[in-house]
């Protein structure tokens, strides 16, 4: 291979490091992310000049129908839908390397009929594991965000020991197939196993903790691009692979932090399913009610305002009309932040993307650990969609399943509205006992239309 | 391969996830969504692979087959993870 294109592909390494140095600014990051575009397409351009002219035309075919339905996809979807969107993508990711894996496994077997390397048949082997796995996997959170099943975790007995089972059976037929590498089946043995742990290792994994499995599949869709540089021999895919799959662990790391949970804990999923009856002679607590017209008259009189959004306010696409809320009590003068818990939402930084969409600037929004202290000194709290990153039983209840979480000391403010549907539990499947203190309020009703009769009642003052 | 390519191969992989750790651990939680689709975008680097996967002769073997569907998907997850990437860092203003 010619030294041009080495380092054709090392400069698009360098751009891919430089595009995630500026991402560490929020002002720098988008054009970050377009000297990492830059580096892609020299990395593709430097690969194209490698083609013979006879099949360019079936190539551009592929780049222009891939074009066509990522633009279409990227410019269509809704704020509120980017952990779908990633979800979906993650998989992509994993089944094109997937693809070129067992691409260069047959070239090499059937039609060369050479014998293969053992680096190279171990690679082959290690892509397609995760790459297959990524891609179903990626589906089962797709569908589970996107509500085609069900987003509670699907348990069975002995699922694990089944999970082991086709474990080490991927690892004997890995073995036979390093020996025997001609043989169809095997390989066969092995794209179906990897495909099946894919589903059947997200499937036990409930919704709330998508943000771990999305970010655990990130990391993977890197790894195998990775695994596929290692087949081919290529630099640029080792490097760009590791990148990510780097990325996807720390985010990983931070999401299973911020739930006090174990990665392993995670994964072996059914969270919050057994909870229920350990806590069922609880006393029950009672709530006191808040309408739309108190509500903006409480908002009239106070001088601080904190919002805590969560997941209900990306169902309940109501981010726009908190914007109006904010702009209504800046007029006021009141001192008007939100809340960011690093679990809020259905993938890290769901909420800040969606208040950013609906125009709210970035400096108002505070993490978790900044703003904590502020809460007692604070009029009014407004959670929007948010229940276990406000429970106070994550701090004094040992026996919740949530004992131990981080959260947000929304409690410890002078009066808290909570904006819910109905008094349905959290994720964790625990009552919040927050909802009963004496200084809670429920407002309840789909919290896009609440608000907005709030807002119009301000207007009105 | 010989054992030095492999090596400097391995050399690479330890390193770029060294590399990858550093900058990330930097990145502010606001930015972790465009940082997810960004870093989905460059996984789609095994488009190469792609590429090199497509430039067989001829339509009757499996490997051009599976090559084009990497393309394919690769390009995908490139244009559309770099696009919606933009779009959203657009949104983050400061007033």
């Amino acid at each position: 291979m010619s030294i041009a294109i080495e380092l054709a592909y090392l400069i698009a390494s360098v751009l891919f490091v430089l595009g995630m140095k500026m991402m560490n600014k929020t002002k720098s990051a988008r054009q970050g992310n377009r000297l990492s575009a830059l580096g892609m397409f020299i990395a593709i351009v430097a690969t194209l000049v490698q083609i013979d002219a006879i099949s360019l035309v079936e190539i551009l075919g592929c780049i222009v129908l891939g074009s066509a339905i990522g633009l279409y996809y990227a410019n269509k979807v809704e704020m509120t839908k980017m952990p779908e969107m990633v979800a979906i993508f993650n998989g992509f990711g994993g089944l094109a390397s997937f693809s070129v894996a067992l691409s260069d496994y047959f070239l090499r077997t059937e039609v060369n009929m050479e014998s293969i390397e053992l680096v190279t048949v171990i690679s082959i082997i290690v892509s397609v594991f995760i790459g297959g796995l990524t891609f179903t996997g990626s589906l089962i959170a797709y569908l589970k965000l996107n509500g085609n099943i069900s987003g509670s975790p699907i348990t069975f007995k002995g699922q694990h020991a089944i999970n082991l089972v086709l474990f080490l059976g991927f690892l004997t037929a890995a073995v036979f197939t390093v020996m025997d590498q001609t043989d169809p089946m095997l390989i066969i043995i092995l794209i179906v196993i990897a495909l099946l742990l894919g589903v059947l290792t997200v499937i036990p994994i409930g919704g709330a903790d998508m943000p771990v499995v999305i970010s655990l599949l990130n990391s993977y869709s890197g790894m195998a691009a990775c695994a596929t540089g290692f087949i081919l021999n290529n630099n640029v895919l080792i490097v760009a692979g590791s990148l990510v799959g780097a990325s996807g662990i720390i985010l990983t790391q931070i999401m299973c932090k911020a739930m006090n949970r174990s990665l392993i804990n995670v994964l072996l999923g059914g969270f919050g399913q057994t909870v229920n009856e350990a806590q069922g002679d609880g006393p029950s607590i009672t709530v006191k009610e808040i309408g739309v017209e108190e509500t903006a008259m409480l908002f009239d009189g106070v001088s601080s305002v904190i919002v805590v959004p969560g997941y209900g306010m990306a169902v309940a696409q109501a981010q726009h009309v908190i914007r109006e809320l904010m702009e209504q009590c800046e007029k006021r003068k009141i001192d008007f932040k939100f809340a960011i818990h690093p679990v809020a939402g259905r993938m890290p930084g769901h909420m800040n993307v969606l208040l950013a969409e609906a125009n709210i600037s970035y400096d108002k929004l505070i993490e978790m650990d900044d703003i904590n202290d502020e809460f007692p000194n604070t009029d009014l709290v407004l959670i929007v969609g948010a229940n276990d990153v406000v429970n106070p039983a994550a701090r004094n209840n040992p026996q919740s399943p949530i004992y131990g979480m981080p959260i947000l000391n929304a409690d410890k403010a002078r009066t808290v509205i909570v904006s819910k549907r109905s008094m349905g539990k959290g994720y964790a499947g625990v009552e919040n006992e927050l909802f009963g203190y004496p200084n809670c309020l429920m407002l309840f009703g789909d919290a896009k239309q609440t608000i907005t009769k709030v807002v119009s009642e301000m207007k009105e003052m | 391969m010989s054992s030095e390519a492999l090596i400097i191969l391995i050399y690479i992989l330890v390193l770029a996830s060294f590399l990858g750790f550093e900058l990330i651990a930097k990145v502010p939680p606001t930015l972790h969504t465009p940082l997810m689709s960004g870093s989905n975008a460059i996984s789609g680097i095994t488009i190469v692979g792609a590429l090199l996967a497509c430039n067989e002769m001829g339509y009757t073997t499996i490997s051009k087959w599976l090559g084009m569907v990497a393309l394919v998907l690769a390009t995908i997850n490139v244009v559309g993870g770099y696009t919606v990437t933009d779009r959203m860092l657009k949104m983050f203003k400061k007033k």
